[in-house]
């Protein structure tokens, strides 16, 4: 059964991102973009984190799409026309992908090769309770600079925002 | 095997029990509204407009369903289906009542008990303004663009607050489960005084549950904030290309979410289906008497009717409130049937203010609205959680 939603999930999430690069229209890539993210989610409930599944689709889903689709739609941005391909995109695109994956799967190999079989539903770590705990006392440090690092972002928003004052 | 079939029994109930009651929401809305301006409301179709809601759904039913050759198509027709699916999920995680036994079956009376059950709630809310948007972008119209901006906006700005204003009672609650939060607000302060979140120390949760429904009443682009199909300046908002079915489907995700947003309210602040006061002073005789008394009053208004017709509805109206009265007080239904009674009751009301508000307010102007939000309401909501978490720390 698990093994059933796992595939059709990764299919989904799969097919969404190609289609996010197919998609002419930026509000299409866009929806693409939240199928990915909510296949993800899925994914992420699976294997038995509930608080991450959830925290990916409050985040991805509802807040930074949102954003996506709302600049698309103020911009009013059309559908994208096809132009002539580059002669260096033409003769480098497919060496390059395939060279791309290459690396993946060594880097797989290299690094992972004891790695076992994923085992659904069996990692324990992923309720509020634990992410809570392990943000507040492993992993401080990073929480805090993170949260000083969107301050930075915000400032840096209103002050490319903020109206010329006279 | 028994599982799958209790579960799909419990879906087709809570499916046909909220579809109905958001259909009659709006006979109830028209009907307040109404009273309140001192009209009639609707009264022809049915004893007292009570068959409006069924000829309104046959009505949409049976309507020619335009689409204007303009629109983008595909995603024309995925935005209704998007609004009203994210509107009717949420339901599947919201608890009503205690156990239910019969026979040696048990069940809850819930769909899905997930231990993140605020959470869920909260990622597919934010979903919903995806039908808002998509309608008001694909109707290629610019005052349904307007109102699904304005949705967007709205709806990014308004989630803070809300969140902010949830954070607070879980903080209290220690858990993020829908039946564990409202577990934790059983029992009662002086041994009267419910320890709802609205009235629970450390710190009474009365100022987020305020944030929280001025922020639903944002999130359902109700009045006060209706900004996103303001008539007046929009023609009708986002919908104004829909009609027939795709009309129908904004309207009923509208109700859903009212729905939704006083279920998640009665749950979170006042206690889900805890009693107001306690058992040993008679709180499980409060719905009868109510009962009773409304067929008293049935009965009474058809012994002097102020209309022909009167004569025969009121009292029977007045004879299935006795009945009902009477199935109340049976013994083995109490437990099953006052925990029911005691949510809906508090859910009900929270959806009577919305149609009172309704009646009352006048609707915000975009810059006030936006103002509001994030110098009113935001601090106002982040300085409460503060207060809160800094009472619980020093408590627990």
């Amino acid at each position: 059964m698990d093994l059933f939603f796992f595939l059709v999930f990764a299919a989904i999430a799969l097919i969404s991102a190609i289609n996010v690069v197919l998609q002419k229209h930026p509000i299409a890539s866009a929806l693409s973009l939240i199928g990915v993210m909510g296949a993800i989610a899925v994914l992420y409930l699976l294997l038995g984190a509930e608080f991450i599944a959830m925290a990916q689709i409050i985040v991805y889903a509802g807040a930074v799409m949102v954003l996506f689709i709302f600049v698309i739609m103020l911009l009013n941005a059309g559908a994208e026309e096809r132009r002539g391909r580059s002669w260096t995109s033409q003769l480098l695109g497919v060496p390059a992908l395939l060279a791309f994956i290459g690396l993946i799967g060594l880097f797989v190999q290299q690094g992972f090769a004891n790695a076992g079989y994923v085992k659904f539903g069996n990692f324990s770590g992923g309720s509020a309770e634990s992410v809570g705990l392990a943000l507040f006392t492993d992993y401080l440090l990073p929480f805090e600079v993170t949260s000083v690092l969107i301050l930075i972002a915000i400032l840096g928003a209103i002050v490319l925002a903020r109206k010329e004052m006279n | 095997m028994e599982f799958i079939v209790i579960t799909l029994i419990k879906t087709a109930i809570i499916a046909f029990v909220l579809l109905t009651v958001l259909a009659y929401l709006q006979w109830v809305e028209r009907k307040v509204i109404a009273h309140v301006q001192v009209r009639m409301g609707p009264s022809r179709v049915g004893p007292h407009g009570l068959l409006q809601p069924l000829a309104d759904v046959i009505k949409l039913i049976t309507k020619e369903g335009v689409m204007p050759p303009h629109v983008n198509a595909f995603f024309y027709l995925l935005a209704p289906f998007l609004a009203v699916f994210m509107a009717l999920i949420s339901i599947s995680v919201i608890p009503f009542g205690t156990q239910v036994t019969i026979g040696r079956w048990t069940t809850q009376m819930q769909l899905t008990d997930v231990n993140v059950g605020l959470l869920v709630i909260l990622a597919i809310s934010s979903m919903g303004v995806y039908g808002i948007a998509l309608a008001g972008w694909s109707s290629n119209n610019k005052y349904a663009l307007l109102g699904g901006l304005r949705s967007s906006a709205q709806m990014i700005s308004y989630e803070l607050p809300m969140s902010l204003a949830i954070a607070s009672p879980l903080l209290i609650a220690g858990s993020l489960s829908l039946r564990e939060i409202v577990n934790s607000q059983a029992g009662y302060n002086f041994g009267i005084l419910p320890k709802w979140a609205v009235f629970a120390g450390p710190f009474p949760q009365i100022f987020s549950f305020i944030i929280f429904m001025i922020a639903a009443f944002a999130e359902t682009n109700r009045i006060p904030f209706d900004l996103p199909e303001a008539e007046n300046e929009l023609v009708a908002g986002f919908h104004v290309e829909y009609s027939s079915m795709t009309f129908a489907a904004f309207f009923m995700a509208e109700y859903a979410n009212m729905v939704t947003v006083c279920s998640i309210a009665t749950l979170l602040f006042l206690g889900g289906w805890h009693p107001l006061w306690p058992v040993e002073y008679g709180s499980n005789f409060a719905a009868p008497m109510i009962l009773a008394i409304s067929g008293a009053i049935c009965v009474y208004h058809g012994l002097n009717p102020a209309r022909p017709f009167d004569r025969y509805t009121l009292p029977a109206f007045g004879v299935v409130f006795f009945g009902l009265a009477g199935l109340m007080l049976f013994p083995p239904l109490v437990p099953v049937l006052m925990p029911l009674f005691w949510f809906l009751a508090k859910c009900g009301f929270l959806l009577f203010v919305f149609v009172w508000i309704r009646a009352t307010l006048p609707r915000f102007r975009y810059d006030q609205l936006m103002s509001f939000a994030w110098k009113g309401l935001f601090p106002a909501a982040l300085l409460n959680l503060l207060i809160t978490g800094f009472l619980v720390a020093l408590t627990s």
